[in-house]
């Protein structure tokens, strides 16, 4: 990837490194070790798991297993909006099949994929919780609830 | 020594404060919970908590409690806090009224919600323009802002759909939630809290709480509905030197979310019971499993753990008495397997969560080979009131088999969502109608679904089941974990089988091939018949599938997947039928399956629907009017949404 920022990409280095000794002595704690190398790049690619392997002290295969296993981690770059529609049975019956098709229209890309221009990436997430709400879907943090399909528009233009 | 009492202990810099105080004696206990109880005693209205009363302190003081749980928390309820803080300022308040932040008031449709105390009063989907309304009417003179208000929950002569949504439920697990500030460990101390611990550690054996358990006829609210008591004697049996103590708050059924808000609500309602847990088995160590999709949980959590380890309540000498237990968190990463208790366990080794063959259970060899308890997040918030209360207490409530209460999470087509918790043996249709407030819209009660991917469906025949574990196994559903979704005439059932299977699809783990390929065949078979492909014998082919999968799959998620299926040909086989034979999807649901129309008589022939056809389906002219080309259409529903007299049928 072609990146200006050089310097963060050797911070971002240093930091998992760090993460990755710091976590070396507790048993068990290879899931969180990736869940802070996923907060840090915002997904794992390989140059993160290399890392990992190194100086945790795990080989790749059994890092690319745990990563695969998992919903959360994703091996694909996310967009700068991660737009999350929940695929919860409360927000399947009240119409978030019909809410997710239409985003995928607007965006035109599919589940788990980002739009060329890095802006949106496209996710269908499990039950949040927040059923009364139905249905709902999260933007990076924040979360909008009760929608419908013409209510996308609406949406998206929030984060132009 | 002061226990200076602050309803601001959620403000961080007061909790460094907090840190490095010593450990507290049950006596310097005491004298937290009389003094803080004196401040929030105000609080204990009678209505929504479980038959006891405090004192009320009739002094002009009011407690403001706006609900932060996630649902409310969506909806900005952060805004409606600042936005109070502010006004009572304004108006010079700020000695006599409190705002508090709290968990989660199960009214989760009304959200964002708040209650005032004393009154206990309820106002609901309340917007940061009505709170300066509420606090110059109601609160400086006495009217309620009738726009928004729910009602006084006490008051039981004329009740409305929101008073008999909480007059019906009986709380225990979820006594606290709504009524403390769940970031203030002092407020779960003032209503009794870590009382049962100090109970069990001073006048209790191990096996005198494990007795007491037992005879609660306590079962395991996160599905199996195994008697807790037992489970806890065989892991106490064990004479090994270290043992563990796990919570499973890996709540993955869509859907249900009672664990959370426990979490958010009332995390030291878990905190004090893994203490007692591990005192009666001999565990010193304990981890709590939370699902990472739920950051608020995961957050307040934390801050409890910390909380009770400035306070002593965990570490090495858990109020002088020599008992030590300390607690950690280990976070999930997505999968709904890992709610299976041997992959939670290699989830917390680090590893991919698969399940493995019992026995050996995890009692016998479990986290890192060391026998293991694993307790689901509700049936820990039970274990303190059984301890303090008696098991006698607490048997009196529910059914012959089935004691206690169970917390429903009420979603899907229902006009009160939330979470509602009730004596087991409660009617289903109690619960829909009397708690629920019925279905939106007008439309009729098809099914309900209980026990998410892993349960079946309850269809309007059936309304009066009462909910235990027994009676729902005896009509093909189960309790699972308590996600109870319903559905209406809209509701197609074949889809909503067809969705269940997507779920353990994706959600298997792909160790052993019944679950791995069998679940991937029996959707196979279903795509086809929503797709308008199906044909004879494919239903057989299901019941076939379903029933060796159902006797071979290593784990529990591979044997229950096919119940969504088996549940719905059960109750709504002539809906399976009338897809494969007659082409024909009765809800409207699936697409292949219907045709959108004109009708020629109501049409205006204005036009909008062809200007915003997205794939030019539809033709025609403002003199002759339009029609629909079906092999063009792609069935989105935009030319219905945009016709002015809703001249477009669906057939």
């Amino acid at each position: 990837m072609s990146c200006c920022c050089k310097n963060t990409y050797d911070e971002r280095k240093a930091r998992l490194i760090e993460i990755a000794k710091n976590y070396k002595s507790t048993k068990g704690s290879l899931i969180a070790v990736l869940h802070e190398a996923q907060e840090l790049y915002g997904y794992l690619p390989v140059e993160a798991q290399e890392i990992i392997s190194e100086h945790y002290g795990v080989p790749m295969t059994e890092i690319y297993g745990v990563i695969t296993f998992y919903g959360q981690f994703s091996l694909k770059e996310k967009g700068k909006y991660r737009i999350s529609v929940c695929m919860g049975t409360a927000c399947y019956v009240k119409g978030s099949g019909p809410l997710l098709d239409k985003f995928k229209e607007k965006l035109g890309i599919n589940v788990g994929d980002c739009t060329p221009d890095k802006k949106f990436s496209l996710e269908a997430c499990r039950c949040i919780g927040a059923c009364g709400l139905a249905p709902v879907l999260t933007i990076n943090k924040d979360v909008h609830g009760r929608l419908e399909p013409k209510d996308v528009d609406r949406i998206l233009a929030l984060y132009e | 020594m002061s226990t200076e009492y602050s309803l601001f202990m959620n403000d961080p810099d007061s909790v460094c404060e907090k840190q490095g105080e010593q450990m507290k004696t049950q006596q310097q206990l005491e004298t937290i919970r009389r003094e803080t109880l004196a401040v929030i005693g105000l609080r204990r209205a009678q209505a929504i908590i479980d038959g006891t009363t405090g004192t009320i302190a009739a002094n002009g003081l009011s407690h403001i409690m706006v609900c932060a749980g996630t649902g409310c928390a969506s909806s900005n309820s952060a805004a409606i806090i600042d936005e109070f803080n502010q006004q009572i300022v304004k108006h010079g308040l700020a000695d006599r009224i409190a705002i508090v932040k709290c968990g989660c008031l199960g009214l989760c449709a009304q959200g964002p919600v708040v209650i005032i105390y004393p009154e206990n009063c309820l106002y609901k989907m309340v917007q940061v323009a009505d709170v300066a309304e509420i606090v110059e009417k109601h609160l400086l003179n006495g009217q309620p802002v009738q726009r928004i208000f729910g009602g006084h929950l006490d008051e039981t002569e004329h009740p409305t759909e929101i008073t008999k949504f909480f007059s019906n439920q009986m709380r225990v697990a979820l006594k606290n939630c709504g009524l403390i500030n769940p970031e203030n460990i002092d407020e779960y101390i003032a209503f009794d809290g870590y009382k049962a611990l100090a109970k069990a550690l001073f006048a209790m054996t191990p096996a005198a709480v494990i007795e007491e358990i037992s005879a609660s006829g306590l079962r395991g609210r996160g599905g199996g509905g195994f008697p807790t008591g037992r489970k806890w004697q065989f892991a106490a049996n064990s004479s090994a030197s270290e043992k563990f103590v796990l919570c499973n708050a890996d709540e993955g059924d869509p859907g249900a979310f009672m664990d959370r808000s426990v979490l958010e609500g009332d995390p030291h309602a878990l905190i004090e019971a893994m203490i007692l847990a591990g005192y009666a088995i001999g565990a010193h160590q304990g981890y709590v499993y939370v699902r990472i999709e739920y950051p608020i949980a995961l957050e307040r959590l934390s801050l409890a753990i910390l909380q009770a380890k400035n306070y002593g309540l965990l570490g090495d000498n858990i109020m002088g008495s020599g008992f030590a237990f300390n607690l950690g968190i280990r976070l999930g990463a997505g999968a709904f397997v890992c709610g299976e208790e041997t992959a939670l366990i290699a989830s917390i080794e680090g590893q991919r969560g698969t399940p493995r063959p019992r026995p050996p259970f995890p009692a016998i060899k479990g986290l890192w080979q060391k026998p293991t308890l694993i307790n689901n997040v509700e049936t820990y918030a039970n274990i303190a009131s059984i301890i303090l209360r008696g098991s006698q207490w607490y048997s009196a409530f529910g059914t012959e088999t089935s004691k206690g209460t169970k917390v429903f999470a009420v979603g899907g087509k229902i006009n009160n969502t939330g979470l509602v918790e009730i004596p087991m043996g409660t009617t289903l249709r109690e619960i829909i109608f009397d708690i629920g407030g019925g279905i939106p819209n007008g439309k009729q009660f098809k099914a309900a679904q209980t026990g998410g991917p892993s349960g079946g469906c309850i269809p309007a025949a059936l309304l009066d089941t009462p909910m235990d574990y027994d009676s729902l196994i005896a009509i093909g559903s189960m309790m699972g974990s308590g996600g109870l979704i319903v559905m209406d005439e809209d509701t197609c059932m074949v889809d909503i089988a067809k969705f269940f299977l997507e779920f353990t699809v994706e959600e298997s783990c792909g160790k052993c091939p019944p679950c791995r390929i069998g679940i991937k065949r029996m959707l196979e078979i279903l795509e086809r018949i929503t797709n308008g492909e199906g044909k004879a014998g494919d239903i057989e082919s299901l019941q076939e599938l379903a029933e060796v999968i159902k006797s071979t799959s290593l784990c529990g998620l591979g044997q229950t997947a096919p119940n969504p299926v088996l549940s719905t040909l059960r109750f709504f086989r002539d809906e399976y039928e009338q897809h494969i034979n007659d082409r024909k999807c009765v809800a409207k649901v699936c697409k292949q399956l219907i045709n959108y129309r004109i009708i020629a008589e109501t049409c205006k022939k204005c036009g909008l629907c062809a200007k915003f056809c997205p794939v030019g389906a539809i033709s025609g002219d403002r003199e002759r009017g339009y029609l629909i080309d079906t092999h063009k259409c792609v069935k989105c529903g935009v030319c219905i949404g945009k016709c002015p007299p809703k001249a477009i049928e669906i057939n």
